[in-house]
């Protein structure tokens, strides 16, 4: 039997989209001067808003821009005025919720029920929840308890984020900045600009001072300029683990500080006592929210030898019951691919896993003809060797392996040079404490997966990163005396 | 010691490494010399090579299991304890200062003073780190949510160049205490203290490979235990004001990511009470999240 879902869509006509965009610098639009670049919907590819690329220049005139924001005004506000504009923006996000998750999921290809009922919230309340920060620094840092002075901010700091979570990635390094009395260049990924421009507006709307936040849109070349831009006194950076190691290696020698939110191979689980309906959620959860596009996907499963069979019968029945197409469809659980590079990358992999011999499979699936796809898929019979058990693919591809002790789990899931998150499954309580021990990650989810919240840190260990966003830690990556 | 000899022949101690509980020489076979600040002879120190380090790394990796799932209860006793029998020794220390910083006798006492109420401070934060630096979160949904610090693994020290007792200490204490071990490359010209520091590690319960003691040169052995890739952290205290080297190391650090105390731009005065950064930076902050209901 199967179901025949009628079409939700979603409307587009909340969204206002320019022809074309221009950057934001000192709390206005202004042209660029490097080359233009178009961004475009990777469901369908049509052509959504051409968006400047901010050059060198560019790059030196938002941060000049910002350093005078923060030296003249930012940085002579009290905390409880700082907080008061993060409340108005928050507030106005709130407000234009439904506008936000529309263009998210336009520009990134995200469901619209992951942009309306996941990211554009935790937006929302991370700014808020920042906002509340503002004027408690002293209780920042255990270092500063029982002194009067309230730490001091970095200065200004440069951002870089990725196009997986656009908005998301912008207000867990906005917020905690300007909460802490920086000043900021960000920097949105180049084929995920529009919710970043359209924050924008929402810090014209709160009457944002000129500069507090600069926004420059591009690609490499212009995160490289601001990365090595002599007057950024921070960097903060998610994404790749290669570009992370290029970034620490361009700051080594400077007093920049930095941040750095990189790549994961998340190890998921399952142990014999689990509750496998739940369990299969949670892995469905773990690596197909998102499309996959996440650091902490709960990438590899590791399953107890004695349910894998049962498990993984259930959790293909599962498979075939997602709903992959236009991501403005309510209904969609599975949207596009963010990009045609994406694609092939996922591609490469998934046939590097065939021809490495393990067992490939997706449930049928009626893919577009147009806009950049791929179906929910999972591996078998993969072991350490293989290089789809090693190697990130940040897409919708599971790697199913098993094992038979507790001690060979925790081995096989610390056996990687990354260190972000961990999923663990079972009912006895003592032995969730003793994996999230021994699970070397900066996040344990235990019997839940890819749980968010702006009162709880994030971050890696190892090659996954340094530095934490979210919570009172993340506070420590904007303060001196901090990271 | 050298000491002037009125008849008796003294028997002149060999100043060697401290890897793994023992106390090897160089595999190199090296040794350098080493002065007192008049220029005078003390002893011929280990010169400790790559290879060393290496050994050393992997004494430290191998300690880093037990040491971190030992209670910080237990932790705690044994760095007061190292500082019991430092206490026990002071006179040796003493003599050690005086000989390798030029100090008077009352300076130099009033150092080692210094250096086992520094030893004592960090002792007790063992049990007491993971209340201040962690926390519960309020998640704004039905979840047992809780961060808590752990040691981040194997941490290369390059311990200050002038103050060879305090500053030494000042620099391996903070990273052992919360579970990390350590591969310590002293001070150049001052390696004494450390190898009298070595003898008190080694009879004080430390485990063997926990604090791993090389004397040499930073220059020399820094740049391989910057690039080894199972060593998570690096303090670059020892190598004060060297930017060209720091970046070089810090640049080497970055193909694994290791955690970084930058070089400052002159070595600290080691006597102004310590802040928390010399733990924190070698923590990392663990987020556990398991849902709550019936």
């Amino acid at each position: 039997m199967s179901f025949e879902y009628a079409p939700a869509p979603e409307s587009r006509s909340i969204v206002d989209l320019k022809s074309s965009y221009g950057l934001f610098i000192n709390g206005e639009f202004v042209d660029g001067h490097g080359s233009a670049f178009k961004t475009i919907s990777p469901a369908t590819e049509e052509v959504l808003a051409e968006v400047a690329e901010a050059n060198d220049a560019d790059v030196d005139a938002a941060v000049k821009a910002a350093r005078r924001a923060y030296d003249k005004v930012w940085s002579k506000l009290s905390g409880a005025e700082r907080a008061k504009y993060l409340y108005r923006i928050a507030r106005i996000i709130q407000e234009r919720a439904r506008e936000l998750a529309v263009l998210e999921s336009l520009d990134n290809g995200k469901p619209i029920k992951e942009s309306r009922d996941v990211d554009i919230p935790i937006v929302a309340a991370h700014f808020f929840y920042y906002a509340g920060w503002a004027d408690k620094l002293e209780y920042a840092l255990p270092q500063n308890a029982g002194s009067r002075t309230d730490p001091k901010a970095l200065g200004v700091a440069g951002q870089i984020i990725p196009w997986n979570f656009p908005l998301l990635m912008l207000a867990w390094k906005i917020a905690p900045a300007l909460a802490c009395g920086n000043t900021v260049v960000l920097k949105p990924a180049e084929t995920t600009p529009l919710t970043a421009l359209l924050f924008a507006e929402i810090c014209q709307q709160a009457d944002l001072p000129p500069g507090v936040v600069n926004i420059v849109t591009g690609a490499g070349g212009t995160g490289q300029a601001l990365v090595s831009h002599p007057d950024v006194d921070k960097v903060a950076f998610t994404g790749s683990t290669d570009v992370g190691k290029a970034i620490a290696r361009a700051i080594a020698g400077t007093s920049k500080k930095a941040t750095l939110e990189l790549g994961g191979k998340a190890a998921n689980i399952v142990f014999d006592d689990a509750p496998l309906d739940q369990a299969v959620e949670g892995i469905v959860t773990g690596i197909f929210f998102n499309q996959g596009h996440v650091c902490c996907a709960g990438s590899r499963l590791l399953v107890q030898e004695s349910i894998a069979d049962e498990l993984l019968e259930k959790l293909k029945r599962r498979m075939g019951t997602l709903r992959v197409g236009d991501p403005l469809d309510k209904n969609t659980d599975i949207g596009a691919i963010n990009s045609a590079e994406q694609l092939a990358r996922i591609r490469e992999l998934s046939d590097i896993g065939e021809q490495e011999g393990a067992g490939r499979w997706s449930p049928p699936c009626d893919l577009p003809s147009r806009g950049f796809w791929f179906p929910p898929t999972l591996f078998t019979g993969v072991t350490q060797a293989h290089r789809i058990a090693r190697e990130e693919v940040f897409g919708p591809v599971l790697s199913v392996l098993t094992f038979r002790t507790p001690s060979e789990a925790v081995e096989k899931a610390n056996n990687t040079p990354y260190g972000l998150s961990a999923g663990v499954w079972t009912e006895k309580g003592s032995r969730i404490l003793h994996m999230a021990g021994a699970l070397r990650a900066g996040v344990v989810w235990a019997n839940t997966f890819n749980q968010f919240d702006p009162t709880s840190p994030f971050g890696g260990y190892k090659e996954s990163g340094y530095g934490r966003e979210g919570g009172r830690h993340g506070l420590g990556a904007y303060l001196k005396g901090g990271e | 010691m050298a000491t002037p000899t009125t008849g008796r022949i003294d028997v002149r101690k060999t100043y060697k490494l401290f890897i793994g509980g023992a106390f090897p020489r160089s595999e190199s076979g090296y040794s350098y010399v080493v002065n007192d600040t008049k220029g005078r002879f003390v002893a011929n120190a280990a010169l400790a090579s790559r290879k060393d380090a290496r050994d050393a790394v992997v004494a430290a990796r191998k300690a880093f299991g037990g040491w971190s799932s030992r209670t910080a209860y237990n932790r705690a006793q044994i760095l007061y304890r190292v500082a019991e029998v430092m206490e026990d020794r002071r006179p040796q220390f003493v003599l050690a200062v005086q000989q390798s910083e030029g100090l008077s006798a009352s300076k130099a006492g009033a150092v080692v003073d210094t250096a086992i109420d520094r030893l004592v401070w960090y002792a007790g934060w063992a049990d007491k780190l993971t209340q201040v630096v962690g926390n519960a979160n309020p998640v704004a949904g039905p979840f047992f949510n809780l961060s808590t610090p752990e040691p981040t693994g194997v941490v290369a020290v390059l311990a200050p160049q002038e103050s060879s007792l305090l500053g030494l200490v000042s620099v391996i204490a903070p990273v052992v205490v919360s579970g990390n071990t350590a591969v310590v490359v002293s001070s150049y010209d001052r390696p004494l203290p450390a190898v009298t520091l070595a003898e008190v590690l080694a009879t004080s319960d430390v485990p063997g490979g926990v604090i791993n003691l090389l004397t040499g040169s930073a220059a020399t052995v820094g740049p391989w235990l910057a690039s080894h890739m199972d060593v998570n952290a690096l303090d670059l205290v020892g190598i004060a004001g060297d930017t060209t080297l720091a970046t070089e190391l810090e640049v080497a650090a970055a193909d694994n990511l290791k955690r970084v105390r930058r070089a400052p731009a002159a070595e600290p005065d080691w006597t102004l009470a310590p802040g928390l950064d010399g733990m924190t930076d070698f923590l990392e902050i663990k987020t556990v999240w398991h849902p709550m209901g019936v």
